[in-house]
Order: C-alpha cells, then sequence, then structure tokens
C-alpha cells in the first residue's frame, strides 16, 4: 500500500466486512441449531431456525459494515487519530510519544484474509489502548515502522521500556541485600502462623470422608478425652497447670516451626542485586525466582512493619512499579531488614530516606476530631441494642470498646504526618505499626484535592496523588496547606514530559553505575 | 507563550476559584433532560402503584405520587442548576484543572506532560446539545482518566488540539 499523504482520514481495510459477516455466520449457527433441534413450533421450526440464522447474519453483517463505514483514522504529523461510533461520536488522540509498542496480532479468521489487528500501546493507568480493526497486514506493518520511526527519531532512550529479558545478564551486580539461614530464622519467628491447623482440618476433613472414622464425632473425642482426662486429674492442680502450660508451648512452638518453615521455603538464598539493567532479585527454596525490575520503573517506595516486629526495629522495604506482568504491583525487595540496611537499597533505588531536617505536617484537629468521632460511632450505636436487651453490665463492655476507639483514634493522630521536600513527598500512618510511602515528585501523574460534605465543612481534604501502579492519599490535609502541596507538586511535573521520565533516570543510573564501576575497579 | 513551568506558575493565581471558566450554558439544559430521563421510570412506577392501591384506599390519594413527583422536581429544576454552578475548568499553558461535585468536591489537576492520550466523546443528548466530553488519561492509578463534560463541542475539539500540541512541544 502506498504510503498516503499525511492528514488524510482513511478507513480500515473493507475485508473487514467480510470478517464481521464470518462471525456472524459463527454466531448464526448455534441460535439456528438449538432452535431446529430444540422442537420450538412443531413442524415449522427449520424454517424458523434459517430464518433466525439469517436474522443474525444480516443483523451482524449490517453492523460491521455500519461499524466500518463510521470508524476512520488518520495518521498525522504527530499522532493517531481514530474516530468511531454510530450513534455516539468518539475521537481519540494518541501522540507518537506516547505510544510504548505497536501490537500486531492475527487471529485465525482475518489471517486467512490477510488482516491483522494493530494496537497501540501506551500503558495508560486505565488500560485503554487504542485499536485499529482490521488492516492489511502490509499497512499494519507500515504503521508499526512508522511509529517507531517517530519515536526514534524524537528519542532513542525509551528503547529499554521493553521488558528486560532475565537470562543475558551476564554482568552480577553487587549485592546490596541478602538474607542468610539466621535472618531468615529470626524473620521465620516473627512470621508465628497458627495455618497448620486449617491445614490440619482439612486432611481430618479428607480423613472423614476417606475412611470410617468419624472424626466429628465428639463422644468419640470426650471418650478419648476423658481417659486422658481422668490420668491428669490424678496429678493434682500444679500438674494441671504445668499440662495446659506445656499445651501452650506446644501451640507457640507448631506455630513458630509453620512461620520458619514457610519462610525458609520462600525466602531461602534471598539475594537482591544492583546492576546496569536495574534492580534483580533471587529467591526461593522449591520454586526459584529470579526477578529483574528496572530502576527507571521504580515509582515509589513503601517500608511497611508489623506489630511486634516493629519493637525490635524490623521493616519491610518493597517498590511500587508498574510492572504489569507480575501478579501484584510492587516488588518486596528487602522483606525483613534493620532501617540501616533499607537505607543503602532507598539511595541505590534514586530516593532519599526522611531524616532529621524533614519538616513534618500533621492532618488537621478537625480531621483527629472527626475520625475520633466516626470511629467510636459503631460501637455506640451497638451499645443502644445491648443496653436494651442484655443484662445489665454487658452494655459496659461496648461503651469501654467505644472509649478505647476515641483514644485510638485520637493517638494515632500523633502518627500520621507528611512532608515534601524537594524531589520527593512523604507520607506516614499508623498507630502501632507504621507505615511509609515515599514517592518522586516528578513521577506522579495528576493531583487531586478531595473533599466530602464533612470535610467540606470542616475545612480539610484529601489529596490524591496519582501514582502509576499504586495508591497514596493523605488524608486530613488542612485545605489551603492541600492546595499548597499540590502547587509545589505540580511545579515539579510540569517541568518535565513524560517521555523525558525515563531519561532522567536513566542517566541517574550511567551515574550510580560509574561509581559502581570505580568500586570495582578500585578492588 | 512563556513555557518555563516556574514563570508560568508565578504569573498565575491557582489558588483563586473566580478564574474557573464556566461550562456551557446548553450543559445544564442537557443535565434536566438527563435527570428527567432518570426520574421519568419512578414516577411512572409511582403512579402505577398509585392507582393500584387506589381501590384499597389505605392512603389518602397522592400520598406516594406526591413526594416522587418533588424528588423529581427538585432533581429536574433545582439540582442542575447547582451542578452546573459547582463544576468548572481551568486551562492554562501546561495544564488542566477540572473542578465538579456538589457534596463530593473534588479539584483535580493534570499537567500535560503526563497525559497518555486525549478523547472526545459524543454521546447522544451530547451531540443534540452541541456538547461534548474531554478526557485525559493518565499514566496514574488514581485518576487514571480525567474527564471534563459540557464542552462545546467545537471547544473540546480546540483544546484537545491545544493539549496535543503541547505534548509535542514538549519533547521535542
Amino acid at each position: 500500500m502506498n504510503p498516503a499523504p499525511p492528514d488524510s482520514a482513511r478507513r480500515t481495510a473493507p475485508l473487514t466486512i467480510a470478517v464481521g459477516a464470518l462471525e456472524a455466520i459463527q454466531n448464526a449457527i448455534i441460535p439456528a441449531l438449538a432452535i431446529a433441534f430444540s422442537g420450538i413450533g412443531g413442524s415449522g421450526r427449520f424454517l424458523i431456525a434459517i430464518a433466525a440464522g439469517l436474522a443474525v447474519i444480516v443483523i451482524g453483517t449490517g453492523m460491521s459494515y455500519i461499524g466500518w463505514r463510521r470508524l476512520t483514522y488518520t495518521v498525522g504529523e504527530a499522532d493517531i487519530r481514530v474516530e468511531s461510533g454510530v450513534l455516539s461520536r468518539a475521537a481519540r488522540s494518541v501522540p507518537y510519544e506516547r505510544i510504548q509498542d505497536v501490537s500486531i496480532e492475527a487471529k485465525l479468521l482475518p489471517r486467512l484474509l490477510g488482516l491483522v489487528a494493530v494496537k497501540f500501546e501506551t500503558g495508560a493507568g486505565g488500560g485503554e489502548d487504542i485499536a485499529l480493526k482490521y488492516l492489511a497486514s502490509t499497512e499494519g506493518e507500515r504503521l508499526r515502522q512508522l511509529v517507531r520511526a517517530r519515536r526514534e527519531e524524537d528519542h532513542a532512550a525509551a528503547t529499554d521500556m521493553v521488558a528486560a529479558p532475565m537470562r543475558d545478564e551476564a554482568v552480577e551486580g553487587e549485592a546490596l541485600f541478602r538474607m542468610g539461614p539466621r535472618r531468615l530464622l529470626t524473620f521465620g519467628l516473627f512470621e508465628f502462623s497458627l495455618a497448620v491447623f486449617a491445614v490440619l482440618a482439612g486432611v481430618l476433613q479428607y480423613v472423614d470422608t476417606v475412611s470410617s472414622i468419624d472424626v466429628w464425632n465428639v463422644d468419640l473425642w470426650r471418650g478419648w478425652l476423658e481417659e486422658q482426662g481422668t490420668t491428669i486429674a490424678r496429678l493434682g492442680p500444679y500438674a494441671q497447670a504445668a499440662g495446659a502450660m506445656a499445651g501452650l508451648i506446644g501451640l507457640v512452638m507448631i506455630g513458630m516451626v509453620t512461620g520458619i518453615a514457610r519462610i525458609f521455603a520462600r525466602e531461602w538464598g534471598f539475594v537482591l542485586t544492583r546492576s546496569a539493567r536495574g534492580f534483580r532479585r533471587m529467591r526461593g527454596l522449591f520454586t526459584r525466582t529470579d526477578v529483574v525490575m528496572p530502576a527507571h520503573r521504580v515509582q515509589a517506595l513503601v517500608i511497611a512493619t508489623g506489630l511486634i516486629r516493629y519493637r525490635f526495629g524490623w521493616h519491610g522495604l518493597s517498590f511500587v512499579s508498574l510492572a504489569q506482568d507480575a501478579e501484584s504491583a510492587s516488588h518486596v525487595v528487602a522483606p525483613f531488614a534493620k532501617l540501616e540496611e533499607i537505607a543503602p537499597i532507598v539511595s541505590a533505588a534514586g530516593f532519599r530516606l526522611p531524616d532529621e531536617n524533614t519538616h513534618w505536617h500533621r492532618a488537621s484537629r478537625q480531621h483527629r476530631t472527626d475520625t475520633a468521632i466516626l470511629g467510636t460511632l459503631p460501637f455506640l450505636l451497638a451499645a443502644i441494642p445491648v443496653a436494651i436487651l442484655a443484662p445489665p453490665g454487658v452494655v459496659f463492655i461496648p461503651l469501654g470498646l467505644a472509649v478505647l476507639a476515641v483514644g485510638a483514634n485520637l493517638y494515632a493522630w500523633e502518627f500520621r504526618r507528611h512532608a515534601i521536600d524537594a524531589a520527593q513527598i512523604f507520607s506516614t500512618r499508623g498507630l502501632l505499626s507504621p507505615t511509609s510511602q515515599i514517592a518522586t515528585r516528578l513521577k506522579l501523574h495528576s493531583v487531586e484535592v478531595a473533599q466530602g460534605p464533612i470535610a467540606r465543612l470542616r475545612g480539610y481534604a484529601t489529596v490524591q496523588l496519582g501514582l502509576a501502579g499504586g495508591a497514596f492519599a493523605i488524608e486530613g490535609v488542612p485545605l489551603a496547606e492541600a492546595r499548597a502541596l499540590r502547587a509545589k507538586v505540580l511545579e515539579t511535573i510540569a517541568a518535565t514530559d513524560f517521555s523525558q521520565l525515563d531519561a532522567g533516570r536513566d542517566q541517574a543510573l550511567s551515574d550510580s553505575h560509574a561509581g559502581f564501576s570505580a568500586n570495582l575497579a578500585a578492588t | 507563550m512563556d513555557h518555563s513551568p516556574p514563570a508560568a506558575l508565578a504569573d498565575q493565581s491557582w489558588e483563586d476559584d473566580g478564574a474557573l471558566t464556566r461550562l456551557h450554558p446548553a450543559y445544564t439544559h442537557m443535565l434536566r433532560v438527563q435527570a428527567a430521563l432518570v426520574a421519568i421510570p419512578f414516577l411512572i412506577a409511582a403512579l402505577v402503584a398509585e392507582t393500584m392501591l387506589r381501590e384499597a384506599a389505605l392512603f389518602p390519594p397522592g400520598v406516594m405520587a406526591g413526594p416522587v413527583l418533588l424528588i423529581a422536581l427538585a432533581l429536574v429544576i433545582r439540582v442542575p442548576a447547582r451542578r452546573y454552578n459547582a463544576r468548572g475548568y481551568q486551562i492554562s499553558g501546561d495544564r488542566l484543572r477540572v473542578v465538579r461535585g456538589l457534596l463530593w468536591h473534588s479539584d483535580t489537576v493534570v499537567p500535560f506532560g503526563r497525559v497518555q492520550h486525549i478523547d472526545v466523546n459524543q454521546g447522544p443528548l451530547e451531540r443534540f446539545f452541541g456538547l461534548a466530553t474531554l478526557t485525559l488519561h493518565t499514566a496514574g492509578n488514581h485518576n487514571a482518566s480525567v474527564s471534563l463534560p459540557g464542552l462545546g463541542a467545537e471547544l473540546a475539539r480546540d483544546m484537545r488540539e491545544d493539549i496535543r500540541a503541547h505534548i509535542r512541544r514538549e519533547t521535542v
């Protein structure tokens, strides 16, 4: 096909209608067969079946014709536009700079007719991409070359957006973080789990169904317990207490062993390395996984911890990234580490931890009051029926819980804070196990100041930051401060275009890599 | 036009609510028609219920259809005007601000430098009123698409051209 002059609207290949017609025939066969063999309409049912089939074919072909008539695409100087729609018109414009890749797909039917579906992948958050169905395969190839050429003449740096292959990673980077068996043992102790009992129950259920022993038979167990119980009863109260203690200790032991076993299976040989490509994580005892995360894809960091491990100074670090290939959007890069071990990983990713110079802001006091009231409300509401129906005195349970909720909410306010510096935005929350989030101002995509009815009345707002691959919201910020925050973030965002983001990070990467090779040369 | 962002920020007061551009006046009418289309089935249902229960004579006439009619009138006459007043946008050299919401108020700013692609959509009602919806898609999970309804169709297309031109300029 000859390259047409730019800015002229074209239609997709006319054979598209034929594909539509063939698909309509496909669609018609099953209802027609269903009618023919169902017995609807008695003797005339074959006629009905043929009529219904024909109707489906005619409608399908007609729809596909109208759809074809009404869909045009324009290959412009700066973008590709698609206008479509029969009743409601939709016009979509995708600038070349935003097209990450052009995929060409040929399913069986279109393929027989020499047609392909061309999809322009933009990586938009909503998963909405532009697709042209169907084009002649030569036209599809031409479009792909065209888009690639346009992109390459703009900037050649963005080619590494293609997912990094795992194997040709011959160069081993420096190990940033690794976990030995001792560390895994400690980690396992904190991963106390009684999941084994769920598994045991499942096994018992299974035994129950395949054998004649009725495990859910209470009498059987009671008999067994009484038999044991009488032996215990003979031992006296001290021995009984000791027995109960032993039972509890046994339970705790089982929980710990389960935790340790799970951690060993998942995290065995955990190594996080930093190489030219990005971060690489290897772990696992039975199924060993090897994940490469390009450094420029790291959008934000999350440092989380647990109720008890926090008291011992253990934290976990994960990267929020755009990785659409993984099952979860964020990658754990240091599941169980001291903060001083996390710090080098954070700086290797190009982030900075908050320090004593960080100027923290708290949520508004109105927000504190409102969350305390709203947090208490369920308990107070529960207290009403309890007061009426339950015996006197029981009402103090929900009331006590309400008091606790007020206290917890008021105290949690002390831990809800945010900060902003020249390049990053921090947010911390959580009373017993604080969670911190760190995002680069540059890599945010939009800023929203949202207010519900109560928030409007009380003068605070939620700042919603558009983060690729994750959520970042700061609650209860006083309105004026929220707007100031937004203005600052926008100042940074607007200064750099999306397509420059990777280029900037590649620069940082090669800088740090230069430092690394210097280290290597020194050794 | 000056494109250095700090300067653009300095000469514009972003927090000034008066600076919001109002939507096309026809948008109120469109909202009215939409509200009416939603209200009509409820009104019919209320009238049907009313006539069916008339024989039973449990309530005085109008007990069911009356309130429904009042709510419908409020939704058709009063609410669209208020919704229209609550909405607005502000476009500058490098960003679009969209303000919306009566009860749940939101005030979103999308820098053009983060726009992935741009849609201009016209539903049947919008086509009748000569309106269009401009939608900006970003890569963020929150606000993956920010839509600005109630623009004149011509204006929506012009805005798309402006934003697209800006994306091009930033990159080159």
